[in-house]
C-alpha cells in the first residue's frame, strides 16, 4: 500500500495531468498534490497521484554523506592495519 | 540521477553495515513500522547481515492487515448488494472475513468486485455505469488517503451522483503511540515510514522524542536508505542522544506535502477507529466529513453484520504489535500460507507473515 515509485514526468496537460512511465506502460497521473512539479522532474507516484517531487540535491547530499563515511572507514582500516 | 540504483551501491552498503557493527556494542532492537520496509529488509538480505547487532521487529504498518474483521465483513456484505460495484485495491480481495469468505469468493458468487490501481479508475467505473452504485473501498494510511480525498473532491466537482467511499483509512502516529503505551515489546528505536512521511512530514514524529525519548529515523526503501536509517538509530542509541532523523530527504520534507494534507482536511475528519490487533484506537481513523456525507458508503448502505470473529489460532494481532514473530504463530506454514491464508498478515503484499514465509530460508 505504501509502494510508490520515482518516475519522470515527460508531459503535463492543462488539467495538471502528467504522462509518466510505470512498469513499461505509459500512464496518466494527477499532479494535483504536486503543484510545483515540472516536466523532467521525478515524482513519487502512488495510486495514480504524485505525492512528492524528488529532490536531486537532497539525493546527492545523502550519497555524498555515505561516500564520506566510506572514506573515513577506509582511513580507519588503514590506520588499524598500519 | 534516477533515485533508485544509486541507493543500491553494494560497496556503500558494506560500509554502512560495518559502521553499524562497529558502533552497536550491545544488541539493538528496532521496529520497522512499515510493512513495505519489512519486505525490503528481507529482499535485500539485511536481516541476517545485521544480526545479532540489530534485531528488527515488524510493526502494524500494513493497512490491509490492520483492517478489522468487522470492517471486512461489512465490505463483503456491501459487495453482495446487487446494485453495488465494489472497487478496491487488489490486496483486499483475498483476506478472509469472519466466515472464511473473501471478496474474491463473493465475486465468484456473483458480486461485482473490481480491482483498481487508483481511485481515479473507480471514478471511470462510476461514469461508465450511471445506473449502478460504485463504492470505493478506502484502505490505506496517510500515503493513500490523500488520493481518495482528491478523488472524492473530483467526484463532487463533476456532480457524479453514483460514487461513494467506504473509508477505512487510518493514521499512523496514534498506532505508534498505542504500541509504546502498551509496553509489550521493548524497543530502542523506530524506523519511520517513508511514504507516509512524504505526506505528513518528518516533523510529525517529533512526539516520539518529546513524549517517549524514542529515537526515530524516517527511511526510504532502498538498501542504503534502510542501512543509513539504522546506522543513525544505532548511533542515537549508543550515544544516548535520542533524535528524530529524516534519512529520506530526497522524498520527505520536515513539513511534508501541504497540498496533500489540505486534501485530507477538505475531505475527511478524524475519528476513532477499530484496528485488528489493537481494538479501538482513539482519533486514529479518517471518516468522510459532514459536507461529503452523501458520499459516505457506511451511511448510504446500513447493513446489519453479525459479530466478527478472529480465526481460531491466528496470532496476526500479536504479530502486528511486534509481540511475536510470524514464525511463533502455531498456524504459520502448517496451516496458513499465501495460498491458503488464515489471517491478513499472510495475504497482504506488506504483511509480515507473507514476508517471513517468502524469505524464511534466509531468516
Amino acid at each position: 500500500m505504501c509502494l510508490a515509485i520515482p518516475t519522470q514526468i515527460t508531459e503535463i496537460d492543462e488539467e495538471r495531468g502528467a504522462l509518466v512511465e510505470l512498469g513499461g506502460v505509459s500512464r496518466r497521473i494527477s499532479l494535483i498534490m504536486s503543484p510545483d512539479a515540472q516536466v523532467g522532474d521525478y515524482v513519487l507516484v502512488h495510486a495514480g497521484y504524485a505525492i512528492a517531487v524528488m529532490d536531486p540535491e537532497e539525493a546527492a547530499a545523502s550519497l555524498e554523506a555515505f561516500a564520506e563515511l566510506a572514506l573515513i572507514q577506509a582511513e580507519m582500516d588503514a590506520q588499524e592495519a598500519g | 540521477m534516477k533515485f533508485i540504483d544509486e541507493f543500491r551501491d553494494p560497496a556503500l552498503a558494506r560500509r554502512l553495515i560495518a559502521q553499524i557493527r562497529r558502533e552497536a556494542e550491545r544488541p539493538v532492537r528496532l521496529m520497522e513500522f512499515c510493512g513495505g520496509h519489512t519486505h525490503a529488509i528481507f529482499r535485500f538480505g539485511l536481516r541476517q547481515m545485521l544480526a545479532p547487532h540489530v534485531e528488527l521487529r515488524s510493526g502494524p504498518g500494513c493497512p490491509v492487515c490492520v483492517t478489522s474483521a468487522a470492517d471486512l465483513d461489512y465490505a463483503i456484505s456491501l459487495a453482495g448488494i446487487p446494485d453495488v460495484i465494489l472497487t478496491t485495491f487488489g490486496d483486499m480481495v483475498r483476506v478472509p472475513g469472519s466466515h472464511r469468505n473473501t471478496l474474491q469468493d463473493a465475486r465468484a458468487q456473483g458480486a461485482d468486485v473490481r480491482i483498481v490501481y487508483s481511485p481515479l479508475d473507480a471514478l471511470d467505473v462510476a461514469r461508465q455505469n450511471p445506473a449502478r452504485q460504485v463504492v470505493f473501498l478506502g484502505v490505506g494510511f496517510e500515503t493513500t488517503a490523500p488520493a481518495i480525498a482528491a478523488t472524492l473532491l473530483q467526484a463532487e466537482a463533476e456532480a457524479l451522483a453514483n460514487f461513494s467511499v467506504l473509508s477505512l483509512h487510518k493514521l499512523t502516529p496514534p498506532a505508534m503511540r498505542a504500541i509504546l503505551d502498551a509496553g509489550e515489546v521493548h524497543l530502542d528505536g523506530i524506523i519511520g515510514p517513508g511514504h507516509v512521511s512524504a505526506v505528513i512530514g518528518s516533523d510529525a514524529w517529533n512526539f516520539l522524542l518529546h513524549d517517549y525519548e524514542m529515537p526515530c529515523a524516517v527511511s526510504g526503501f532502498e538498501p542504503l536508505d534502510l542501512l543509513g536509517a539504522i546506522a543513525a538509530l544505532v548511533h542515537a542509541v549508543m550515544t544516548q542522544e535520542p533524535a528524530v532523523v529524516n534519512a529520506y530527504g530526497r522524498s520527505v520534507r520536515p513539513q511534508g506535502n501541504p497540498a496533500a494534507q489540505q486534501m485530507l482536511s477538505r475531505a475527511f475528519k478524524v475519528g476513532d477507529a477499530g484496528w485488528r490487533g489493537f481494538g479501538c484506537i482513539p482519533s486514529s481513523g479518517l471518516a468522510l466529513c459532514d459536507a461529503l456525507a452523501h458520499r459516505d458508503a457506511a451511511r448510504l448502505f446500513p447493513i446489519d453484520v453479525e459479530p466478527a470473529a478472529e480465526p481460531a489460532g491466528c496470532r496476526c494481532g500479536e504479530v502486528l504489535r511486534g509481540v511475536v514473530l510470524p514464525t511463533e504463530c502455531p498456524l504459520f506454514r502448517r496451516v496458513c500460507s499465501p495460498r491458503n491464508p488464515v489471517g491478513p498478515c499472510m495475504v497482504s503484499a506488506e504483511g509480515s507473515c507473507a514476508a517471513y514465509f517468502k524469505y524464511e530460508g534466509e531468516v
